[in-house]
C-alpha cells in the first residue's frame, strides 16, 4: 500500500515485482562477472535488502535492473575485499572484470552510466547462459529443477522444498551439491552451440514443463506454494520465448502451459474436487490466457516446424476453441495426435490419442487402442480404461480399473475423483462381484 | 584448463574374441592419437581383469591384504584416460567419443586441483 503521500515511494508489491522479474537476471550477470554462483546470489540478495531500505522513500529507480546489478556488484566487491585473504582466487577474478568499482554506497545520480558499466546490455545472454547451466545434463533432473527455481526464479530453499514436498534439509543439500558440481566439474556458463543445442534445449524445456506439471496437479486442497509453480513455469516460458524467439518449441511450450492454465478455475470444485474437461464450466476459463496461448499456436503454425510441445499446444487450442464439450472438433484433435505420435512416439501419447478415438469411433474402439500399451503403473491408463468400460456397461471391470488407478494416483484431488467414480460403479452393480458369493457356504 | 579422469567400465566375464576386440583397439588407438594431436591427452591405460586385483585395508594398526576387487558387482574399472579440457562440456565431448569407440559406459570425474 502506498498511502504515505510519497508519490515516488515504492510499495512492497513494487519491490516484489522487481524481485520476480530481475532476480534471476541479476544473478546471471553477477555469475558471469564473478565466476561463482554463491557470490552472485549473496550479492543480489544484499542488493535487494538495500532496495527494501531505500526504495520506499526514494522510489523505484528508472532502471531497477541497473540499480540492483550495480549495487550487487559493489556489495560483492566490498565483500570480496574484506574476505580477499580467504578467497583470493575469486577476488582477483572479480577485480579483473569488475574494474570500475564504486565506493560501496548505493547508486544515485549516474544511474544510467553505472547501469551500462554493469553490463546489463548483456543481461539476456547471461540469463540464457544461466538457464543452460542450471539445466545441464550432467546434473540430475531434481537438481536441475531446484537450481532453476532458486537461481532464475529467486524462490527460497524452504519455498522449493515445500512445493516439492521434501524436507528443507534435503532440498538445501540438493542445491549445495549441485552448485558444488558446477564448480568442481567446471560445468560451463555458456549457451550450447550448433549440434549440441537441440538436445540441450530439450532438457531446458523439460525442466520448465516439469515445474509446471508439479503445480498443475495441485488443487486448492494441496499445500500452498504448489500452484504458484505453474506461474513460475509460465514466467520461465515467457523468458525463454523472448530469449530464443527462433525456437518454435519454446513458444509451443509457453502456449501449452497458458492454455492448460487458462482452465484452472474450472478444473476444481470449490472444495478441491477434480472436474474433467467435458464437465468443466467453460465460462470459468480464463479467456485472456487462452487467447494468448492460441495466438502463440498460430505463430507456431506459420513457422511450420512442428514439435511435441507445439502439437500438444495445438490440441489444447482446439479444446479452447470449443464453446461446449460436444462442440469439440475431435477429428482435428485425432489428426494432431497422429502427428504427435509420429514425432514423439510413446504409450502416454497413444493413451491420450485413444481418448480422441473413443470420442470419434466409440468406447470399444478406444478400449482396443489402450489394451496393449503396457502402462500398468500409470494411474491415468487405468482411469481412462475404466471410463471406456463404464461407457460399455462393463461396470465390474471398470470398478477394478478405478481401484488400480486409486492405488497409483498422487494428489488428494485425484484420489477424491477416483473414489467418487468407484462409488458410482458400485451403484451400477459392480459391487456385487466384490462381496462374498452368498451361494457359497 | 582442468584435468578429468575418464573411467571405462567393463563387464566381468570372458573377454570378447579378436574379431570383436581388434577393431575396438584400432579405433581406441586412433582416438588416443586424436586426443594427443588436440593437446588433450595426458595418460591412458587398460587394466587386467578385476580378479587380478588385490585390496589392502588398514585395520587395528595393521594392513590387511585380501583378494580383490574392492567393489562387488558385475562391472569393474577396465581402463582409464586422463585428459586436459577447458570445461566439462569439452571433457564430455572426448568421453562421448571414448564411449562410442569402446562401446562401454564411461564415467567422467574432475581432478581436484
Amino acid at each position: 500500500m502506498n498511502g504515505h503521500g510519497h508519490r515516488a515511494g515504492a510499495t512492497e508489491a513494487d519491490i516484489a515485482r522487481v524481485f520476480r522479474n530481475e532476480y534471476g537476471r541479476a544473478v546471471a550477470v553477477l555469475t558471469r562477472t564473478f565466476g561463482n554462483i554463491d557470490i552472485a546470489e549473496d550479492a543480489v540478495q544484499d542488493a535487494f535488502t538495500a532496495a527494501v531500505r531505500h526504495w520506499p522513500s526514494a522510489g523505484v529507480p528508472p532502471s531497477p535492473a541497473g540499480w540492483i546489478i550495480t549495487t550487487a556488484r559493489r556489495r560483492a566487491i566490498d565483500r570480496l575485499r574484506r574476505e580477499s585473504s580467504r578467497e583470493d582466487k575469486y577476488a582477483q577474478a572479480a577485480f579483473l572484470s569488475a574494474a570500475p568499482a564504486g565506493n560501496g554506497s548505493a547508486p544515485a545520480a549516474d544511474e544510467q552510466l553505472l547501469a551500462d558499466q554493469a553490463g546489463i546490455d548483456n543481461v539476456d545472454d547471461d540469463t540464457l547462459r544461466l538457464i543452460f547451466t542450471c539445466c545441464h545434463p550432467a546434473l540430475a533432473r531434481p537438481a536441475q529443477v531446484a537450481l532453476t527455481l532458486r537461481l532464475l526464479g529467486g524462490l527460497t530453499t524452504p519455498e522449493i522444498a515445500r512445493a516439492f514436498l521434501v524436507p528443507e534439509s534435503t532440498m538445501a543439500q540438493r542445491l549445495v551439491r549441485a552448485k558444488a558440481k558446477i564448480r568442481d566439474a567446471k560445468i560451463p556458463y555458456r549457451v550450447p552451440q550448433g549440434a549440441d543445442l537441440p538436445e540441450r534445449l530439450k532438457s531446458v524445456l523439460a525442466v520448465v514443463y516439469l515445474i509446471f506439471n508439479e503445480g498443475y496437479s495441485a488443487g486448492p486442497a494441496d499445500s500452498p506454494g504448489r500452484t504458484e509453480l505453474c506461474w513460475e513455469a509460465i514466467r520461465l516460458g515467457r523468458l525463454l520465448t523472448s530469449l530464443m524467439p527462433d525456437e518454435p518449441e519454446a513458444r509451443g511450450l509457453l502456449a501449452l502451459m497458458l492454455l492448460i492454465e487458462s482452465r484452472r478455475a474450472a478444473r476444481f470444485t470449490p472444495d478441491g474436487g477434480l472436474v474433467l474437461l467435458p464437465e468443466q464450466d467453460r465460462q470459468q476459463w480464463d479467456r485472456a490466457l487462452a487467447a494468448e496461448g492460441q495466438e502463440l499456436v498460430r505463430q507456431c503454425l506459420r513457422r511450420n516446424r512442428p514439435g511435441p510441445y507445439q502439437l500438444q499446444a495445438a490440441i489444447n487450442a482446439v479444446h479452447s476453441d470449443a464453446a461446449t464439450a460436444r462442440g469439440t472438433d475431435w477429428a482435428q484433435i485425432l489428426q494432431l495426435y497422429d502427428l504427435l505420435l509420429a514425432v514423439a512416439p510413446g504409450p502416454v501419447v497413444a493413451l491420450n490419442r485413444a481418448v480422441a478415438v473413443a470420442e470419434l469411433h466409440g468406447p470399444a474402439a478406444g478400449l482396443s487402442e489402450v489394451e496393449s500399451l503396457g502402462l500398468d503403473n500409470y494411474y491415468l491408463f487405468h482411469a481412462v480404461r475404466a471410463d471406456f468400460l463404464v461407457r460399455l456397461d462393463r461396470a465390474p471391470e471398470a470398478a477394478g480399473a478405478y481401484r488400480r488407478a486409486l492405488e497409483l494416483a498422487g494428489s488428494a484431488a485425484e484420489h477424491r475423483f477416483l473414489e467418487e467414480k468407484l462409488r458410482s460403479c458400485w451403484l451400477a452393480g459392480a459391487g456385487d462381484c466384490e462381496r462374498p458369493d452368498p451361494q457359497v457356504p | 584448463m582442468s584435468q578429468y579422469l575418464l573411467s571405462i567400465y567393463q563387464p566381468d566375464g570372458p573377454v570378447p574374441g579378436p574379431e570383436v576386440l581388434e577393431p575396438i583397439m584400432r579405433d581406441l588407438a586412433a582416438l588416443n592419437r586424436e586426443m594427443q594431436a588436440a593437446g588433450a591427452w595426458v595418460f591412458a591405460a587398460g587394466l587386467h581383469p578385476a580378479e587380478s586385483a588385490t585390496v589392502l585395508r588398514p585395520r587395528d594398526g595393521e594392513i590387511l591384504i585380501t583378494d580383490g576387487p574392492f567393489t562387488e558387482g558385475k562391472e569393474h574399472l577396465g581402463g582409464f584416460t586422463v585428459i586436459e579440457a577447458q570445461d566439462l562440456d569439452a571433457a564430455l565431448g572426448w568421453a562421448r567419443k571414448l564411449a562410442g569407440v569402446t562401446t562401454l559406459p564411461v564415467e567422467v570425474r574432475p581432478f581436484q586441483h
